[in-house]
Order: C-alpha cells, then structure tokens, then sequence
C-alpha cells in the first residue's frame, strides 16, 4: 500500500470542505459553520443558474425572441409542441411570482400558484389512481392455491397481510372485535414493513459514508 | 380577483388536466400539453425567487448584524460569486473546464454528498441510545430490521451458507421483502393513493385552500 | 456489570469513531466477501439483455452528488451493458443537482466504449417541473427539451432524428433518488404510455418499489449499493459499488450490535432501579 497525494487544486479543496463538514461529529465549530454556509449559498447560486440557462432561456426567451423577429410566422399559430406568442402567458406568470416578495401586491402571486396547483393536483390524481390504485388491486388478485405448497402459502400470508394492513387504517369504526383482532394482525404486518424500511435505510446512509471515504482514500491520498 | 380567480384558475386548470388523461383528441391534448409547458417555466421562476428570498433574508442579517452575521455574508458572497460566474459563462456552462463546473465538481458536490453521510454516524448512534424494545411491535420491528440488515449484506449470506437455501439470512431476507413487507408496502400505498385522490379533488373544487397563504 | 454501567453514560462520539474505523478498514484491508445476486437483480439485468441490438433506450438520471455512491456505480454498469448492445442513448435529468454528476458519468462511460456524443448517445440535460416534464415527454421529446446539457439545439443531433416520444423507445431506465423519479414514471409514464421499464433506487427507497416489482409495472429494480455489487458482479466488473460491501457488512454488524446492546443495557438499569 502507497500513498500519492493529489496534485489538483480543486480535489483539496473537496477534501478539506469534506473534512471541515465531518468535524461537526466532534462539536460544532467554526469550520463547520463556514462550509455550511458556504453550501448553501453555492446551491441557492447553482439552481438559479441552472433553471435559467436550461428552462428560462430555451423554453421561454428563444422562442418567444423567434416570434418577436418575425422568424417564426404567426405569433398566435400554435401546434403541438410550438407555442409561439402564447408563451407570454407563462411568462407573465412567472414574473409575478416575485410580487411575493413585496407585501401589498403579494397576492398577484396567488394566480401563478393556482396555474401550478392545477396541473400538479390534475396529474398526480389521475396518475396515483392509475399506478396506486387500479394498477396494485389488480396485482393484488393472485391465486391462493395450485403453484405449490411454498408459494401457496406465500399467497396466503400476503393476501391476509394485504388485507390486515388495510383494515388497520379503517378509522371509520372502533377497533373492537372482529375488527381489532384484524387490525392487531395488520400491524404485526406494518411493523415488519417498518423494520424492512430501517433495514434499508441504515444500507443506504452507510452507502454514503462509504462513498465520501472511497473518495479521500482514492482521489486524495491515493492509497493504492 | 384576490381569491376567487385563483381558485377558478385551479380548478379549471386541474379539471382539464384529468379530462387529457382521458380524451387523447387534439383540441384536449394541444392545450393541456401547453399547461404544462406553462408549468414547467412558472417552476423554473420558483427555483429564480427562491434564491432571490435566500439572499433577502441573509442581507437583512447582515445590515442588522445578527448573530453569525459573518458566515451570512460568506453565504451571501458564494452566491453572488456563483451568480456572476453562472451569468457570465453563458449558455454553456455546464461545459468541461468551465469555472461552473469546477465549482460543482470541487464545492456543490463534495459538501452535497458528505452531510449526507453524517448520517450514518447518527443513525448508529441512535440504534444504540435510542432504539428501544418495550412491546412486541417494537421486538417484530427490530427483529425484521436485524434480518434484513444482515441479510442484505454479503456477510450475511456467509454465516449462513451451510444452511439450505431458503433459510439462509438472504433467502429470509427476500421472502420478507417480497411478502409480509410487500404487503403492507401495497396496503399503504392504496391508502394514500386514496388520499391523493380526495386531497387532489378537494383542491381542483376549491375545498382545500391552505395554498393561497395570507389574507385577503 | 461494570462495562454496562459504564455504556450508559456512553459519550456518542465513541460510536461515531468506531463505525469510521469499521468502514474505512475493509476499504483499505478488502475480506472480498462473496456476493449473491438477488432476483429483482437478475430481472433488471435480463430486461435490458432482452433488448434487441442497436435500438434506442431512454435513461433518466434522477439524483444528485448525494446519492453517488449508490446510484454512479448502477448508472455506470447499466450504461455499459447498453453499450455492449450498441444499444444508443438517450438521458435526461430530472434533479436540479444532478446534471453536472450525469453528464460526467455518461461521458466517462462513452469515451471509455468508444461511442460518439450526438450519435450513440446523448444527455438532454436538466428540467425543471416533475411529473409536468415526464408527461410533456410523451408529445414530443425533442419539444421538452429543446437543447441539450451543452445548450446546443436537440434536433441538430444524428440521435434525435428517430426519436418522437416514448413510442421510439422500446425500455425506460429509471435510476433516481426520491422526488421526482422513479415513482412518478411509474405513475405518469408507465402506464399511460405502455413503455416496459427497470428502476435502479437507492436503498432508503426501494422497499415502497416492492409493489411495483410484484404487478410487473417495474421488470426489475435494483436497491442500493448492495444492488449495484449484484449488478456489477452479473456484469462480471469490480466498480466501487462491489469494493464498499465489506464496509457495508462491518457497519451493519456494529449497528445491529448497536441494538442489541443498546437494549441490554436499558433491561440492566431498570433492573437495577426496580431492585
């Protein structure tokens, strides 16, 4: 095992902004602070940037500019795909999104949420029942017999579970009964879900750490 | 104009959206196809006002001289600085070898990627001092998380290679993945889909109104 | 009885020091534990072995720099499979954060395959507005994103001559971190457009994509970094994903312990105390 040292500029600079952040699991310190801060400033910079150059310009500014200089025929003419002239509206709409920010003309903004409401609340209704709903109902009505006794009673105990769980979140009635006894199965089923999900998420923090100390290792110290 | 035009806008706005889900016809696909070209452009100017109000907030601190004014102007600084740079280099920016670029690769990613990764220190300090079994939900809990963490990883797997497949800790592992978990992962996911449902109809009809915030 | 008396006045930073060490020994020291590849695995790898050669495939590279390491190495491995196919290329990004870290990856990959930007594959680049972006898709890619990553107009590519919409694509590869991503193509994309599809998650997020495996609505998924080793080794490559697993084993030992102990040492005192 060798050690080369990185000779870049700029992977020093990662490694000790690296460094600086992970001193915060020793105590909080100025250090810390500084490359906190300075985090947040390059990605509030980052994203304006990058939703101008990539959104702003090339969906907003060049055609409507296209429209305007007479290169594009009629600036009303829309087609699929080519809105020309009626891409003001957006613009418009964006541009009054910032009347937030000065109190008395803030509700100007409220028109561009509502644009924004519209669409998002229309898309993810209809794609959540699509997907979430009709789609895993259907995935739901499997046999429970007749594919062998391990996949059989797989089935079983899916199907139970499936229902169980369901019925856990029926709030409609008391929990007492026939009901509760199913509910109380039900959360036997949410509980395992649960402790599936932690399993899964300490995989994925540790996958980070292990990522940020593959690049000291390897792009820093060069330890071959 | 204050509240009631927004909610027609919405509610008109989301009505056609459903409708294009359903009528694949030109004179419903053109138009919803626009609204969401329209969509796309008002969130790319969220994303612009958002950094405005970051710098607001953070010059504010600084004429005022709150506590940790300093590092507010390092904050303040680095997006100015990130700013001009993004501004000057032009429509390509995201080029090899732009200062931009240098920027994300040696500043936005490194400190992006590693306060993430203070994580795993936490969540193996709180297993240790907070994780606590005192019902036997909270056993199954910790029982199908211990199964799925060790059977997950290799070692897992080489502990118990001697047994028969499917009662190794991986075989164990994928069977409560694909079945007990599956199963309330899928009872969850109707359930909130049921609520999507509602809590979208609910705001396309102008039931739910918490998003036009303030007075008026 | 004394060592668990002592563990209950723990300062937390002994544990953090500990799974430092425990993660960074087995990268410098490797056990080279073996790896098993699981089925959701193995059905992500035969989805795109099943594709016919030289056809079009659209990647959509949701995530960020904090995602890296689990969701670079599958990216990587998935993009050379596609390659080996001669398979073409079409990517896009759906996470503010992400564009500079994909274009790099696809670059890497093709200039390491040989493949020509413009010509075998291509990266769109960023969009901002979710589910908005994944549906506008669907009338007319070239519509949605008019340039690429470089600013350079999309239609001017050899690529994009044969691309209309989802139709010219016979596979969606979805590899993403949360929102928006792979959820949202399922829902929005998937089934209202037809367009068979694998997803490569990250491991806090795979258990809720289960379902989805199960109705078939997702032919494969790959989960995390474990699930980018199983790849890698189908693929027969030794990436960063495989050479983490050893830590990723350690770690998962300590934390389990962690629980265990943890809880031991509570039992002890309120014994103590009840006593």
């Amino acid at each position: 095992m060798s050690l080369h040292l990185s000779h870049d500029f700029g992977v020093w600079v990662a490694a000790l902004l690296t460094l600086f952040i992970f001193s915060f699991l020793y105590k909080d310190n100025p250090f810390y602070k500084f490359a906190e801060h300075l985090f947040v400033g390059v990605s509030a910079g980052y994203y304006i940037i990058l939703n101008f150059w990539t959104v702003v310009v090339p969906n907003l500014w060049d055609p409507l500019l296209q429209v305007f200089s007479g290169r594009a025929g009629a600036p009303f003419a829309a087609s699929l795909g080519d809105y020309r002239g009626w891409l003001l509206l957006p613009g418009l709409l964006g541009l009054l999104l910032f009347t937030r920010l000065f109190g008395r003309i803030g509700w100007l903004s409220r028109w561009s949420l509502a644009l924004i409401i519209g669409v998002y609340a229309g898309l993810k209704t209809t794609g959540f029942a699509q997907g979430d709903f009709v789609a895993q109902l259907q995935g739901s009505l499997q046999p429970l017999w007749g594919r062998g006794l391990a996949a059989d009673l797989s089935a079983v105990v899916f199907t139970v579970g499936l229902i169980s769980s369901m019925l856990f979140f029926f709030f409609s009635r008391e929990h007492k009964g026939a009901l509760g006894a199913v509910s109380r199965v039900g959360i036997v089923f949410l509980m395992v879900s649960f402790g599936a999900g932690y399993g899964y998420t300490v995989m994925s923090r540790v996958s980070l750490l292990i990522g940020r100390f593959q690049y000291l290792i390897g792009d820093w110290l060069g330890i071959r | 104009m204050k509240r009631e035009f927004p909610l027609f806008v919405t509610a008109a706005v989301g009505l056609f959206m459903i409708l294009s889900f359903f009528v694949p016809h030109q004179a419903v696909s053109v138009p919803a196809d626009f609204l969401q070209q329209s969509a796309v452009i008002v969130v790319a100017f969220g994303y612009v006002l958002g950094g405005a109000n970051v710098l607001r907030v953070n010059f504010d601190g600084i004429y005022r001289r709150r506590p940790d004014w300093p590092y507010k102007l390092v904050l303040a600084g680095s997006l100015l600085a990130t700013l001009a740079i993004g501004a000057i280099e032009g429509r390509g920016f995201q080029s090899e070898g732009t200062r931009f670029m240098w920027i994300y690769d040696q500043v936005y990613s490194p400190m992006s990627a590693t306060m993430f990764a203070l994580l795993a220190f936490f969540i193996a300090s709180a297993a240790f001092r907070a994780f606590r079994i005192r019902t036997l939900e909270a056993g199954l809990l910790a029982l199908a998380a211990m199964l799925v963490m060790l059977g997950r990883v290799p070692i897992g797997n080489a502990w118990t290679q001697w047994l028969p497949e499917p009662v190794r800790l991986q075989g164990i592992q994928e069977w409560i993945m694909d079945i007990p978990q599956n199963a309330a992962k899928r009872a969850i996911l109707i359930g909130a889909a049921l609520g999507v449902m509602a809590t979208g109809l609910r705001v396309i009809l102008g039931i739910e109104r918490s998003y036009l915030s303030g007075e008026d | 009885m004394g060592a668990l008396r002592s563990l209950e006045k723990l300062d937390r930073r002994w544990i953090f020091l500990v799974v430092g060490l425990l993660v960074l020994f087995p990268l410098l020291w490797p056990l080279d534990l073996p790896l098993y590849v699981s089925p959701p695995v193995q059905a992500y790898h035969d989805a795109i072995a099943e594709l016919p050669d030289g056809c079009t495939v659209l990647v959509s590279c949701d995530y960020d720099p904090a995602s890296r390491p689990e969701l670079v190495p599958m990216t990587e491995t998935t993009l050379r499979q596609l390659f080996d196919k001669r398979c073409k290329v079409v990517a896009t990004v759906l996470w503010n954060g992400g564009a500079g870290l994909v274009d790099q990856v696809l670059r890497g990959v093709g200039e390491e395959k040989q493949r020509v930007y413009g010509v075998d594959y291509i990266n769109l680049g960023y969009k901002a507005g979710n589910e908005a972006v994944m549906v506008l898709m669907g009338q007319g890619i070239a519509s949605a994103f008019p340039r690429d990553n470089s600013g350079l107009p999309t239609r001017g590519f050899p690529i994009m001559r044969e691309v209309r919409d989802y139709s010219s694509f016979p596979l969606l590869v979805s590899i993403s971190a949360g929102y928006p991503g792979t959820k949202e193509y399922v829902q929005q994309v998937q089934g209202r457009f037809h367009i068979p599809m694998v997803a490569g998650v990250t491991a806090v997020s795979a258990p809720e994509f289960y379902p989805y495996l199960q109705t078939g609505q997702l032919r494969g998924m790959l989960g995390g970094m474990a699930g980018a080793a199983e790849y890698e080794k189908l693929r027969r490559e030794k990436g960063t994903a495989t050479q983490g697993m050893d830590a990723q084993s350690m770690a998962h030992v300590f934390i389990a312990l962690c629980i265990v102990l943890g809880n031991v040492v509570q039992w002890t005192r309120r014994r103590r105390d009840a006593a």
